[in-house]
């Protein structure tokens, strides 16, 4: 299980070596690697479908919990068939789409990387390793919409969706470990297994508002569904694959895996009703408002995936059935319909639903697959579209519920009804269209995907019993958490559910007649109003704003200023605790000692003089002839080591000081004001005397030397060395002395990087001033 | 520089603060010093003998540019430490290797290779930042 988890990711990294040997046929090759998944997968079907569960674990970070585990059940096989299944057409689809592409090979590569993703969050068990696998899906669809990178709207919709999706991302890792906490467990499994130690828990709220938080920027609900159109930026088999058939589904995926475990409460049912059914409402409506195929498909995904969430929510076993129906028959028509869309792209070099016509005689295959996945779209029958959405309604008028229910989901039904024919219909027949180039049909490759996930389409809704049996079946039970009866069927007699699915035809094929009106209506209607989508741009910037005048106020571009406001704030930490706490320093003179006061002199006197003199040459060499006062008082008492470092560390300031000060264009002398000269000692003396009454406070309180005693000993015995100073940097503590030692080498890196920046600036402006000269 | 007395001291002075610095250098295990304090000496005999000779003399007297120095030490410092991880322990580990034929050594490990990185780091970086303000235009 493992090994087909991180299989596309091995491969993907090849990718763009197959692309080079194989050339054109690199989506051949590796469209392999699905077609074995989706083989692999397909031996767990009949264990399954027999009620049988199965765990693979492997150990990842014991210590903290972490394993690399899976589970495989109804839900998360149905998933996984799908990636797989899907993903073997559109790996062939996109070898062709973008045939002859300089960066095939690394659109393969990212497409496969995230076949692994997601693979991998469908059937983790463990709460961490899921939320790995979750952000690198939204990472990989990063790198996947922004692959027209040369492209500014490519490079805003990818960053748009990484910060919406990875936002949601961060929600979601709080929720998980909030549940791996208050269930006591890591593995999904064990959590959900008992569902009330969640739901009865105090942080339930919290918990849910976080998962929710996840789920809903990743499956685009309102208020966050304006990410999804935009992404359609990415090229179509991106589109096809990740923003309609999978990555935009793990938002629902993961509701649905909650649902044993914080399912059925009173807020989870209301909340996930509200926001799923307006975003149905609001999805369909965009869909109509549209001309582009992509964008109403796109839309169409938008109240699908609401649809799906407003169906958990209801939360009855009906309505489950009806969600992994909806699900099964969505991810097939609407993987097909994308494809529909890019061969026609592909053949026509236009999306505009009004400049289309005609194409069905040229593009037979490909009108086909566009006419059969549309027909399964719109619900009709015998397609399988039909029976999820009769499902639907069953599970929208089961009993007691509020017909307000039904109503959203006919709305919602009949306005796709409409954008499926206006997708899947109108291009293919009338006369032909005047497109910008003469419309051809695709290889082989590039209609055989739609083709097939469209006759499937019909294939399960004539073999009801088969989709019921392996796929919605087990989903649906694993789905609910408890044994339910699931028996699907095209005809049940002229019953509520029926009605309901005339009235949608009715309405449907109203809009469909009136398409053009109604979108432009819609466009009238809605295109004035603020949309979350300009939100997201005003949010962007306000940080943007925000950023800059912070910066601008902390960053002033003078060191003064920097130098100014480190000593405040260092001398401000040291001094208030020790006037909160009160002042202990117990002062004992030193001895009268001849040595000992002269050097005490020497440091003082250096120390003034760098205050008051006004030449710097002058005031560096009087620091080093303090700091070297500073040295005798160490080596005075007994601690040469300490001593010999200072000696040296003044001893090289002075010497790049100089070298500063006769090098650099700065002022030889002093040019400030005596009000400054005084504000500047002022801080000066009043950092060192913070910092000499601490160290007089330390010294004064008895002094824990537990740590001095344990290097102390074990210097010699255990690290045979007798300097124990030497032996803590390079021994005991010699990690933080590798990081000292990286910060010394990259301080002396941007010191060089400074200096020759600044020497090619001066050397341009001599070049520009001699230009200047030349007549 | 044109100081009489420099320029004839240097060469000296240099070659024995070098010679000083690394014996700094190694003695740093029992006796005060160690690569920190040793690589500040050797840096300062670069900085003098760049004072006194000139720039060129100096780069050439230390055959490699010195911030390739500071990053070959901070290399060598981090393998010394993956060496642990060879043999099972953490990283940064100490390793003693104690030769049969010198039981009381005490001196072949892990730790000293790890000093001398460090040793390597500071002279490379000073004697690099150095060099560089003593460039003129």
């Amino acid at each position: 299980m493992l090994a087909a988890t991180l299989a596309p990711f091995v491969l993907g990294v090849c990718a763009p070596m197959v692309r080079r040997v194989a050339g054109d046929y690199a989506g051949w090759v590796l469209a392999v690697l699905p077609a074995a998944l989706v083989v692999y997968f397909a031996q767990f079907l009949g264990p399954v479908a027999g009620g049988e569960t199965l765990s693979f674990s492997t150990e990842w970070i014991p210590s903290l919990g972490i394993s690399l585990s899976f589970y495989v059940d109804g839900l998360s096989l149905l998933f996984a068939l799908l990636i797989s299944f899907i993903g073997t057409f559109i790996v062939l689809y996109a070898g062709a789409y973008l045939k002859g592409h300089a960066d095939l090979g690394r659109f393969l590569m990212f497409l496969l990387m995230f076949m692994g993703s997601m693979l991998g969050l469908v059937l983790s068990d463990n709460v961490v390793t899921l939320f790995v696998f979750w952000e690198l899906t939204s990472i990989t669809s990063f790198l996947l919409i922004g692959f027209n990178h040369d492209k500014a709207r490519s490079r805003r919709a990818a960053l748009q969706a990484l910060v919406v999706t990875g936002g949601g991302g961060l929600a979601l890792l709080a929720g998980l470990l909030l549940m791996a906490q208050a269930g006591g467990a890591m593995e999904l499994s064990t959590l959900l297994a008992d569902g009330d130690v969640l739901r009865d828990h105090p942080w339930y709220l919290a918990i849910l508002v976080l998962v929710l938080c996840g789920a809903f920027t990743k499956s685009a609900q309102v208020p966050f569904h304006f990410w999804l159109p935009n992404a359609m930026e990415a090229p179509t088999p991106v589109s096809a694959y990740l923003h309609s058939a999978t990555m935009v589904k793990a938002g629902v995926y993961l509701l649905a895996r909650m649902n044993p475990g914080l399912g059925g409460t009173e807020v989870w049912h209301v909340t996930l009703m509200v926001f799923g059914g307006a975003t149905l409402v609001a999805g369909a409506l965009l869909a109509l408002r549209n001309t582009d195929l992509k964008l109403m498909l796109a839309q169409t995904t938008v109240a699908s995936l609401g649809l799906l969430v407003f169906l958990i929510g209801i939360g009855e076993p009906l309505a489950i059935q009806a969600a992994m129906a909806y699900l099964f028959a969505h991810s097939m028509f609407k993987g097909a319909l994308f494809m529909v869309a890019g061969s026609v792209d592909h053949g026509t070099g236009t999306r505009d639903l009004y400049r289309l016509s005609g194409l069905g005689r040229i593009m037979p295959f490909t009108a086909t697959a566009g006419a059969l996945a549309a027909l399964s779209m719109s619900g009709l029958p015998p397609f399988f579209g039909f029976i999820a959405k009769e499902w639907v309604y069953k599970g929208t008028l089961d009993g007691g519920l509020p017909l307000v229910l039904t109503a959203v989901a006919i709305t919602g039904n009949a306005l796709m009804f409409a954008v499926a024919f206006l997708v899947g219909f109108k291009p293919f027949f009338g006369k032909p269209g005047d497109t910008p180039h003469k419309p051809h049909e695709g290889t082989l490759s590039l209609w055989i995907g739609a083709l097939t996930l469209a006759v499937l389409s019909l294939f399960f809704g004539l073999f009801s019993n088969i989709s019921e049996s392996l796929f919605v079946g087990p989903a649906a039970i694993a789905v609910g958490g408890q044994a339910m009866a699931v028996d699907l069927y095209l005809w049940g007699g002229f019953k509520a559910p029926v009605v309901a699915s005339i009235i949608t035809v009715a309405i449907g094929a109203l809009l469909f007649w009136q398409g053009r009106r109604a979108s432009d209506a819609l466009a009238r209607l809605i295109d004035p109003l603020w949309g979350p989508d300009k939100g997201y741009d005003q949010f962007m910037d306000a940080i943007v704003a925000l950023a800059r005048s912070v910066s601008g106020m902390l960053q002033t571009g003078f060191l003064r200023r920097y130098m100014l406001v480190t000593f405040l704030v260092l001398a401000a930490a040291v001094v208030l605790p020790q006037l909160f706490d009160g002042i202990g320093v117990t002062f004992q003179t030193p001895p009268v000692d001849l040595l000992v006061w002269s050097v005490v002199l020497l440091t003082f006197g250096g120390g003034l003089a760098v205050m008051i003199i006004r030449s710097r040459l002058i005031a560096i060499m009087s620091m080093g002839i303090m700091g070297t006062g500073v040295a005798f008082v160490f080596l005075l008492f007994g601690a040469p080591d300490l001593a010999f470092t200072q000696l040296m560390v003044e001893t090289l300031s002075v010497v790049i000081l100089t070298l500063v000060i006769t090098r650099l264009p700065v002022f030889g002398n002093d040019h400030r004001g005596p009000l400054r000269v005084t504000r500047d000692a002022a801080i000066g003396v009043a950092v060192g005397g913070a910092l000499a009454a601490l160290l007089l406070t330390i010294t004064g309180s008895p002094l824990d030397i537990g740590l001095s005693t344990y290097f102390g000993e074990r210097s010699y015995t255990e690290a045979f060395g007798r300097n124990i100073v030497n032996v803590i940097l390079v021994d005991f503590r010699a990690l933080d002395t590798l990081g000292e030692i990286a910060v010394v080498t990259i301080a002396g890196v941007s010191v060089l990087g400074l200096l020759a920046f600044r020497r090619r600036e001066s050397a341009d402006e001599s070049v520009a001033s001699e230009g200047e000269k030349t007549p | 520089m044109n100081s009489l007395i420099l320029r004839t001291a240097t060469p000296l002075l240099a070659g024995l603060m070098l010679l000083f610095s690394i014996y700094v250098l190694l003695r740093g295990h029992n006796e005060p010093g160690g690569g920190f304090i040793g690589g500040l000496i050797g840096a300062s005999a670069f900085a003098i003998y760049a004072i006194a000779e000139g720039l060129a003399a100096a780069r050439r007297a230390l055959v490699v540019p010195p911030i390739a120095i500071a990053g070959s030490g901070l290399l060598l410092a981090a393998l010394s430490g993956v060496v642990s991880i060879l043999f099972g322990d953490a990283f940064l580990t100490g390793q003693w290797w104690f030769p049969a034929f010198a039981p009381d050594m005490k001196y072949a490990s892990t730790v000293v290779l790890f000093d001398v990185g460090v040793y390597l780091v500071v002279v490379g970086a000073i004697s690099g930042i150095a060099f560089a303000l003593e460039e003129r235009e």
